[in-house]
């Protein structure tokens, strides 16, 4: 019930930041659409934490703030390898040992990894994590475990 | 407060487009196709990011910043997706990253799993 | 500056366009693509703001989304035998650069 609602707050806020018009007619027009996809999603069965992840902590944010620091950072690094030319960069691709026990800290792992210029996960398996980076020099920051530990901080 | 305006949003959008720019020249530039992968990284996320900040701070109403912001978190969804889902595929069709002198890169292939025809490669 | 920040980034999609053709291969030009859609997207919400008119970024969303599912769509089909790698193709590549 719980994700229901917070799909449909969700899904009415992105429907009236849309559509701009908010006359009688188009607004009823706006709420038939949307419960129009809440059937359907509730005949798909997609309504649930995995799709509304409502139990994570507040500390997501502080976790973001992080994460665009960490993504400005990666820019920088991955722009002067590209004006210095390819004899700079040492690719490389690893194995990395991951420590979160729920598939939505993985997920948020992984696509943190992903996100990062430089570091690209390529595949997931139980407790492991197949890195393509850049620079060796990334792979060892993601080995001393920063992310990591945050992440897994997250879960809880 | 006009200038400032002016001053910051053309200050986000020139370093956007330069980091656009940059981008396109690392998928030029680049040897391999993991290796252009991360340049087209930097365009996803900092490079679109940097433009559609500076378009939000010259928006002239609420909708418009609002549809900016669904832009922006749509291109940051997006971009590691497609690039997660290409390199997951070229991965499991034998594309592998050419230097692979290293014997760890090696011990990933060959533990990966039962294509012959990628361990043969390597 | 708009206009600098429109040029540039259609000189990126023209250099993603290259790539696409040149691509020596499959997945290096559906990264091409890719990279040309979303920066089809970043260039409509300029060309909205060059123009003064912000409609245009109702097509900027909508165009986002086309692309993904494109790609994805493509994607789907990547255990078909079109899409195996063979190490030949591989090595005509190291000769090309």
């Amino acid at each position: 019930m719980k994700h229901t609602l917070s799909l449909f707050i969700t899904l009415s806020v992105f429907w009236l930041l849309n559509s701009g018009h908010y006359s009688l007619l188009i607004l009823s027009l706006g709420f038939a659409s949307i419960v129009l996809i809440l059937f359907i999603a509730y005949k798909m069965d997609v309504i649930d934490q995995e799709s509304q992840p409502l139990h994570l902590s507040p500390d997501i944010f502080g976790y973001l703030a992080w994460l665009v620091k960490e993504i400005v950072k990666a820019n920088i690094t991955v722009v002067k390898h590209i004006w210095l030319g390819k004899q700079s960069i040492s690719p490389t691709l690893k194995k990395i040992n991951i420590s979160q026990q729920t598939d939505m800290g993985k997920v948020i792992y992984a696509n943190s990894i992903t996100l990062t210029p430089g570091t690209v996960a390529i595949d997931l398996t139980e407790n492991e994590i197949i890195v393509h980076a850049l620079l060796v020099k990334d792979i060892e920051s993601l080995e001393a475990g920063e992310m990591d530990h945050r992440v897994t901080l997250l879960e809880r | 407060m006009e200038m400032i305006i002016t001053i910051a949003s053309g200050f986000f959008i020139l370093v956007g487009s330069f980091l656009c720019f940059s981008g396109g020249i690392g998928l030029i530039r680049f040897p391999d196709f993991y290796t252009r992968m991360h340049a087209v990284g930097v365009t996803d996320t900092l490079g679109a990011g940097m433009v559609l900040v500076g378009l939000m701070i010259l928006s002239p109403d609420l909708l418009v910043f609002a549809k900016l912001v669904m832009v922006l978190l749509l291109t940051l969804l997006i971009g590691p997706t497609t690039s997660h889902v290409l390199a997951k595929a070229a991965f499991h069709n034998g594309l592998m990253p050419q230097q692979l002198k290293r014997s760890e890169q090696i011990d990933i292939i060959k533990n990966k799993d039962d294509k012959e025809k990628t361990s043969s490669h390597s | 500056m708009l206009i600098a920040a429109t040029l540039a980034i259609f000189v990126t999609m023209i250099l993603a366009i290259f790539r696409g053709i040149v691509g020596p291969t499959l997945y290096d030009r559906i990264l091409a693509v890719n990279m040309f859609g979303t920066k089809t997207v970043l260039l409509i919400s300029l060309l909205g703001f060059v123009m003064g008119r912000p409609e245009f970024l109702d097509i900027a969303i909508v165009y986002a989304l086309i692309n993904f599912i494109s790609v994805i769509g493509v994607l789907r089909y990547s255990d078909t035998n079109q899409f195996k790698h063979t190490p030949d193709e591989n090595e005509s590549v190291e000769k090309e650069l």
